[in-house]
């Protein structure tokens, strides 16, 4: 029955869109009705996983389906459904965010068909997490996919816009094309569609994971494979920002655990690889997010960092799997799972309240924003949460999840003999230098764009968001509070996922309540909130009789400081940009002063994505012309193409 | 833990900091030839500032208050956190280590942010400065940590830092003595002491933590200067515990080794930066990194 639930949710939710296509364009109609949908079916998608979770079992359903290797298998087990919340979650909040943020009567040429391919995306998401069958995944995998690449491109008459879902689109079909080939390696190992444990094999084995590996790191945004995006996710509109770096992402670890659950005994090299992919991601994401100055695209770098996090923890898990250490596998998991989570909720926070900031001031130049807290007070406090959470500082829920990979980490340190343990001891360290980074990096965002005076007139001009954005931005700053001060409510969610996913230790672990400090994470919580309360309390008494707002910052002596004299995004960042710039390759453009009286001068800088500038860029430029010949096939002409399909057909029937 | 403990504890974390900072103006006065200010001038100092008005710039908003009420916040409840003299801390669970440097890092996020706060060139760059050098202390920080937890055995700092120490000296000294000088780098850098800043600095181009915190006075710049001192005796408390691994007979002896180690500290710091100029600043990134370097040696020297 609840599968039945969510498969009806997956439908309405994936036409949500078409009715608006009906409507007048400029009309408010269409909107609604298409939001109305999504989030109705969102939510009964929400109460399915629920009931799934809750009852523990779920009834599967296996129909046919008419396609080579198809079959229409569905089941939910606690890690689909942990999927299958965040998912519909973000996306309905995004959905209602939308109303205002994209509506009709701003954007009449393309609201209705974002929000097409907007509830598309989320059905794709969602039939994927839901696919026991091979072709059923990858159906909903592409029409993610796809959706996701027609709805970064929404304002297609930008080329930067179109440029970025270009690089995405190919990016996203060298996905696939793994995807497909580790299918068919698993077809092979297995000799069913399904998800099954393949008969040992090391050979194929380490193709299929090292294929999956490529294929899912690509969508997930893994270092050397993330180089679509942060150009998708800042050109996107914010709604859809949030939910591609929120969740859409998130598929590519969903795949990633789903094809690492197969493999019982795992060699250790597998755990090692991809705890140090994490490492490299974690570290440099987040200096590369330093050295940005457009806020989206700095977000977006968040996002590798975040991954980076989540694969340390996977690693951590596969590790643990592989030497029989229970604690590390179940610490690891759990930490990635709860991340995964976590970053759903922050991240699309982020990009909501960032995405309201672009509305208010119509720039995404955090050097031309400014004091937008005082006319913006409820999106700076959203943005502040979401700041908090992601740099892992309790008593937000970003700490929990770090916590418990740290978690993980140490007790691979503690209690791993021949020196494995030395590989936790780095990686603790780097998560806690990425910690730091984080923090001096948000720091930043928010003290440049929020605090101080407004740089440029529109940050002048700003104003608070509509309701119902902040009523999106509420929901889920109160989640990342709950989860922050309550993390034991998902402790048995994070037991159930674990045994889902080493089913042969099901049960052998110690539930993760016992094992993990909630209790005390709970009580560390409520102690920051009691002493803030009480400090707060008592500077408020001690300062009564301060006369606020009459004075002008002291500024050293100088009497009236202006708004350029303010420290900017890129002079907070330059000394950590110098340190990391052997990796950053930063583009300075900076004037010599001669003489007394220097004439005006423009200083510039811009870091460029280095992978995706000077290895991706240039690597398929060569292919590109290596293949040129081949372009002839292109003829653009509709027989042509049906003779090619002839011609195909005919070949595969003589050859069988 | 009984409640004598808990007031003890509480007690000492209270009062003992702002005398920590007394001793080390003493020593440094000692060292210039002068006589110096009391040792219970930081005390005066605090209620001094806690009596006076406050003027708040037009361009702050509430996050320029949170600042300081943060600050103190954190580095108190870090201080719950940490063992003193062999006896468990207040509170004690797995990965409080991790909770001890991210309230710590809370802290610093609403320092830096109070900073910008102002929209003065000079505290951006103090929170510019304190946020850089924070990113390389942290490494050496859990390198060192996890030479602690490798040693001990524990995920807890009440374990890592408790009644066993002592007996982990003998096997594991070169790689202890590593993450003392490790940690008391960190101890200078994360306190904004000689080489890294110098608080008595005149001049606000080149202050790191001082710079940040012009704009605040009075009642708020209090919370500031005794959450400054807290935070030197959190983390100070730590590398006197390894360096002093002494329980005691009795409950209180223990407790005043950790004292005289504490004031002993205060004094190295002093003589540190009687002898000492500051680094220029783009050389201070280099010594985090040989800290972390050294963390690193203690850690490696444990996988014979």
């Amino acid at each position: 029955m609840t599968s039945w639930t969510i498969v009806a949710a997956v439908v309405l939710v994936g036409t949500s869109g078409l009715p608006g296509l009906f409507f007048r364009r400029e009309g408010a109609a269409g909107m609604f009705v298409a939001t109305a949908l999504l989030v109705v079916g969102s939510a009964c998608g929400i109460a399915g996983a629920l009931l799934a979770l809750a009852s523990g079992t779920s009834s599967a359903i296996d129909l046919p389906w008419n396609v080579p290797g198809g079959a229409f298998s569905v089941s939910i087990d606690t890690i689909s459904a942990m999927f299958l919340i965040q998912i519909f979650a973000v996306s309905a909040l995004g959905a209602l965010y939308g109303l205002e943020y994209w509506s009709q009567h701003d954007h009449p040429d393309n609201a209705c068909k974002l929000r097409v391919f907007y509830g598309l995306m989320t059905a794709g998401m969602a039939a994927l997490v839901l696919a026991r069958n091979f072709v059923l995944f990858l159906a909903g995998w592409e029409v993610m996919a796809l959706a996701a690449f027609l709805a970064v491109t929404t304002e297609d008459h930008l080329p930067a816009v179109r440029e970025v879902g270009y690089v995405y689109l190919v990016a996203t079909r060298l996905g696939t094309l793994c995807l497909f080939a580790m299918f068919a390696l698993l077809h092979a190992a297995t000799g069913t569609f399904e998800f099954v444990t393949p008969a040992s094999g090391a050979g194929l084995s380490t193709a299929i994971f090292l294929l999956a590996l490529v294929g899912f790191g690509l969508k997930a945004g893994i270092l050397p494979l993330h180089v679509w995006l942060p150009g998708a996710h800042a050109n996107a509109p914010s709604h859809v920002s949030a939910l591609m770096s929120g969740v859409l992402i998130k598929m590519g670890v969903y795949g990633l655990i789903r094809v690492c659950s197969l493999f019982p005994n795992p060699p250790l090299w597998w755990g090692a690889l991809v705890l140090s992919l994490g490492v490299t991601s974690g570290v440099l994401g987040v200096a590369f997010a330093i050295a940005q100055h457009d806020l989206k695209r700095l977000l977006a770098y968040h996002s590798v960092e975040n991954i980076g996090i989540i694969c340390m923890g996977l690693g951590l898990a596969l590790m643990g799997r592989a030497l029989g250490r229970v604690d590390m596998m179940a610490l690891g998991l759990a930490g990635a799972l709860l991340h995964v989570w976590n970053h759903g909720l922050f991240k699309a926070l982020l990009f909501l309240s960032a995405g309201s900031v672009l509305h208010a001031t119509g720039t995404r130049e955090i050097d031309r924003l400014g004091g937008l807290l005082k006319p913006m007070p409820w999106t700076g406090l959203a943005f502040l949460l979401g700041a908090v959470a992601i740099c892992g500082l309790p008593p937000l829920n970003g700490f929990v999840s770090e916590l418990l990979v740290y978690l993980g980490l140490f007790s691979m340190v503690a209690g791993s003999g021949d020196r494995i343990w030395l590989a936790g001891a780095g990686a603790a360290s780097a998560l806690a230098l990425v910690g730091g980074l984080a923090i001096a990096c948000f720091v930043k965002v928010f003290g440049i764009a929020f605090l101080g005076q407004a740089r440029s007139a529109s940050a002048r001009a700003a104003r608070e968001g509509g309701r119902l954005m902040l009523l999106a931005m509420a929901a889920l700053a109160a989640g990342c509070v709950v989860i922050g001060i309550a993390p034991s409510l998902v402790a048995p969610v994070l037991d159930g996922a674990v045994s889902a996913w080493a089913p042969e230790w099901a049960g052998a672990h110690a539930p993760l309540a016992h094992v993990a400090p909630f209790g005390a994470v709970t009580m560390g919580a409520m102690m920051v909130v009691a002493a803030l309360a009480i400090l707060a309390a008592v500077l408020r008494v001690r300062t009564r009789r301060a006369a606020p707002g009459t004075v002008g910052t002291w500024d050293c002596g100088y009497a009236d400081p202006g708004t350029t004299m303010q420290y900017s995004s890129s002079s907070f960042a330059e000394m950590l940009v110098r340190m990391f710039s052997w990796a950053l390759r930063p583009a300075e453009r900076s004037p010599t002063i001669r003489g007394v009286f220097p004439r005006r001068a423009s200083f510039h800088t811009d870091v460029p994505d280095v992978v995706l500038e000077r290895v991706a860029r240039p690597v398929a430029g060569s292919v590109g012309r290596v293949f040129r010949w081949l372009r002839w096939v292109q003829r653009g002409s509709i027989n042509m193409y049906l003779l090619y399909i002839l011609i195909t057909l005919v070949l595969l029937l003589l050859w069988r | 833990m009984s409640s004598v403990d808990l007031m003890a504890h509480g007690a000492l974390v209270l009062v003992l900091p702002p005398l920590l900072l007394g001793v080390i103006t003493k020593t440094k006065a000692a060292f210039a030839g002068r006589v110096g200010a009391p040792f219970l001038q930081p005390y005066h100092d605090l209620v001094k500032l806690l009596r006076k008005g406050s003027v708040f710039s037009r361009t702050t908003t509430w996050v320029f208050q949170a600042g300081p009420v943060v600050g103190l916040a954190t580095a108190f409840l870090a201080a719950l956190l940490i063992p003193i003299g062999g006896h468990p801390a207040p509170v004690s669970f797995e990965g409080d280590m991790v909770l001890f440097a991210y309230l710590l890092g809370l802290g610093r996020f609403f320092t830096v942010a109070a900073a910008l706060d102002t929209g003065s060139a000079f505290e951006g760059m103090g929170g510019a400065r304190e946020a850089t050098f924070s990113c390389l202390a942290e490494p050496a920080l859990f390198l060192g940590l996890a030479a602690l937890v490798r040693t001990s055995g524990s995920l807890s700092l009440t374990g890592m830092l408790g009644p066993s120490l002592a007996a982990t000296w003998p096997h594991a000294a070169a790689s202890l003595v590593a993450v003392i000088v490790s940690l008391l780098i960190v101890v200078l850098a994360e306190n904004s002491r000689i080489p890294f800043d110098d608080p008595n600095t005149h001049l606000e181009l080149t202050m790191v933590h001082e710079v940040m915190v012009l704009d605040h006075g009075g009642p708020a710049f209090g919370m500031i200067l005794y959450a400054a001192a807290m935070k030197l005796f959190v983390m100070g408390a730590v590398v006197v515990r390894i360096a002093l691994p002494y329980d005691g007979a009795d409950p209180w002896s223990g407790r005043a080794v950790f004292v005289g180690g504490m004031l002993l500290l205060a004094v190295v710091i002093g003589v540190v930066e009687s002898v000492m100029a500051r680094l220029r600043l783009l050389q201070v990134p280099s010594l985090l990194v040989a800290a972390c370097v050294l963390s690193a040696f203690g850690v490696v020297l444990l996988a014979r």
